[in-house]
């Protein structure tokens, strides 16, 4: 998308904010980014609970947009709604449009079978299926009708070396993926998510189970990742969406606070609500 | 210490550790009852019985008297009954339970039925009998057939069934769902790789369970009419068949003592029987497991 319907989205969350919020990116634009996903207007209840408020938000093409905010502000329940994840719940009512690569995902004909295939997700704990290494990388290609043995082989390949993994793993293929350790079997989930070869990737909290070493591992692999994926990171640790995020969202009781680039964003918040939460004021 | 002195503390200690032994003591002594009858049935079971217990007794099917009489054809009846009934009630209670736990939508009505599902399982088989019979016997026309009593004991189990594959399904970890559906795979696709894989062996050790308690049903059989005096093995669905329980049921209500003795020689054979299908089943389950 162009800048100009940028801007006009910035209007409107602005306007729904209790203060303007205003996105500079101006020094940041160091290309004209299309966006991959736009959220209009989205309201989330769980039955008669409302969860989200009038989000509205443009996620930026392959870059790493940071979600953060205290816990129960709605991060996580947003970030599955742009799978339709959150519709797991059976009490879940969405109304406004989310659309990914301008076609309305909430669309009866759009098969969220297709959606989950091009917006792919790493879940919060390691969640490998009790399989070999190997078969849980290739389980979605599979799914989606590769049986070609050669293939197959070449796509688990590919993905386990772009997940920063194949070095650690390729003698350990057969091994059962259960015996791996923490961070391994999330760099396994990484790899079975870049199998199906994606567009987006969501992560939601995907370090907040491992260690400070493994937690690295995951993060640079964000910053190799985002040359060829759009990537929205759901994290409660603010230091990381500073160091890994080229824009951050700060989410609050379910409302989109402020959305900017992210050293705008901490260096110099636009509205009440974001300073006191990075500078530790609550939260 | 806590306000007290060193003193009383320790003297309550004395009392509370003794409780704690004849607690102990007290629940030992509940297992033990279940398990003295145990060993009195097998005891008892096992003096009368093994007398009677040789190669002929396994090879010949009635007769008019207690020497020549064998358990052949009760025992083969039973195990093409219990084939009848493994295949209907597995196959359509898993279909119900993946129907329930994953496709169908949680409101009044799905709960409604979950409860009911329960109830059933309560149900004495006796009034399964008389649903057989309805049913299959008559209105389906089937007679005193193998296929008849197998379905009716197919329906008997079904509940069970249904249950413990609902239970197993819902103890698979809602994150291999999300991991599958998350990549792209159907609901379908999700259950046939992910979720009955992971749920199999608890569906197994429920269908054990269940058939067991079905290959020893006497009530339902009588009432869909399992023969008590048959003397060649059934060669169809359609065919008059007997089982088990059936046979030793007819022995021991007859006068004279040989009889009894007969009949003890069934049970061991059943025991043996059910014995044997059980490790089979619970191999198969080990077999799954490791593979998880």
């Amino acid at each position: 998308m162009t800048k100009i319907s940028e801007e006009t989205q910035e209007t409107r969350t602005g306007g729904l904010t209790s203060k303007p919020v205003v996105d500079r990116k101006d020094k940041q634009q160091k290309r004209e980014s299309k966006n991959v996903m736009q959220v209009e207007d989205l309201n989330l209840w769980y039955g008669s609970n409302q969860a989200l408020y009038e989000i509205n938000m443009d996620v930026p093409e392959k870059r790493v947009t940071a979600i953060i905010g205290p816990s129960g502000c709605g991060k996580s329940t947003f970030i599955k709604t742009l799978n339709r994840m959150v519709e797991m719940v059976p009490i879940v009512k969405t109304s406004g449009s989310i659309k990914y690569r301008d076609q309305d995902i909430f669309n009866g004909n759009f098969k969220q079978e297709y959606l989950r295939t091009k917006v792919g997700m790493v879940f919060q704990s390691p969640n490998p299926f009790p399989k070999s290494v190997y078969d849980n990388v290739a389980y979605g290609p599979r799914v989606h009708g590769i049986k070609k043995k050669e293939v197959l082989d070449e796509i688990v390949e590919k993905s386990l070396k772009d997940a920063a993994i194949w070095d650690e793993l390729k003698d350990r293929l057969d091994a059962n993926a259960y015996g791996l350790s923490g961070g391994q079997q999330q760099r396994v989930c990484i790899a079975r998510a870049l199998a199906v070869e994606p567009d987006v990737i969501l992560m939601d909290e995907p370090t907040s189970s491992l260690d400070p070493i493994s937690t690295s591992k995951v993060e640079e692999l964000v910053q190799e990742l985002k040359k060829k994926y759009s990537i929205i990171i759901v994290t409660h640790n603010m230091q990381q969406a500073a160091r890994i995020s080229d824009k951050t969202a700060f989410f609050l009781n379910g409302e989109l606070v402020e959305f900017a680039e992210t050293d705008d964003l901490f260096q110099n918040p636009q509205d009440k609500r974001t300073e006191d939460y990075i500078t530790g004021r609550f939260g | 210490m806590l306000g007290q002195n060193e003193e009383g503390i320790k003297k309550r200690m004395e009392g509370r550790v003794l409780k704690n032994k004849i607690m102990a003591g007290l629940f030992f002594l509940a297992t033990s009852v279940g398990l003295i009858f145990l060993v009195l049935l097998f005891y008892r079971v096992l003096t009368q019985g093994i007398g009677y217990l040789n190669w002929n007794y396994l090879t010949s099917g009635p007769a008019p008297y207690p020497e020549e009489a064998g358990i052949w054809v009760g025992m083969i009846g039973s195990i093409m009954l219990m084939a009848i009934v493994a295949i209907f009630s597995v196959i359509i209670g898993v279909a119900s339970a993946i129907y329930l736990e994953e496709y169908a939508s949680q409101n009044k009505f799905t709960e409604f039925i979950r409860v009911n599902i329960s109830n059933l399982a309560g149900v004495p088989s006796i009034v399964f009998g008389l649903l057989g019979l309805t049913f299959f016997v008559y209105i389906f026309n089937f007679g005193y057939t193998l296929i008849a009593g197998g379905l009716t004991m197919a329906l008997l189990i079904l509940p069970v069934i249904v249950v413990a594959s609902q239970e197993a399904l819902r103890s698979v970890p809602i994150d291999l769902h999300q991991a599958s559906l998350g990549m792209g795979a159907t609901k379908w696709q999700t259950i046939a790789r992910v979720i009955l894989p992971a749920a199999l062996p608890g569906i197994l050790t429920g269908t054990i369970i269940a058939l067991s308690r079905a290959i020893g049903e006497t009530a339902p059989l009588i009432i869909v009419g399992a023969a008590t005096a048959i003397y060649t093995l059934p060669d169809s669905l359609l065919a008059k068949y007997t089982a088990m329980p059936i046979q030793i049921y007819n022995w021991t209500a007859r006068p004279q003592e040989e009889w009894q003795f007969v009949a003890g020689a069934g049970i061991i054979i059943l025991l043996a029987v059910l014995l044997l299908m059980n490790s089979i089943a619970v191999l198969i389950r080990n077999k799954f497991q490791q593979r998880l």
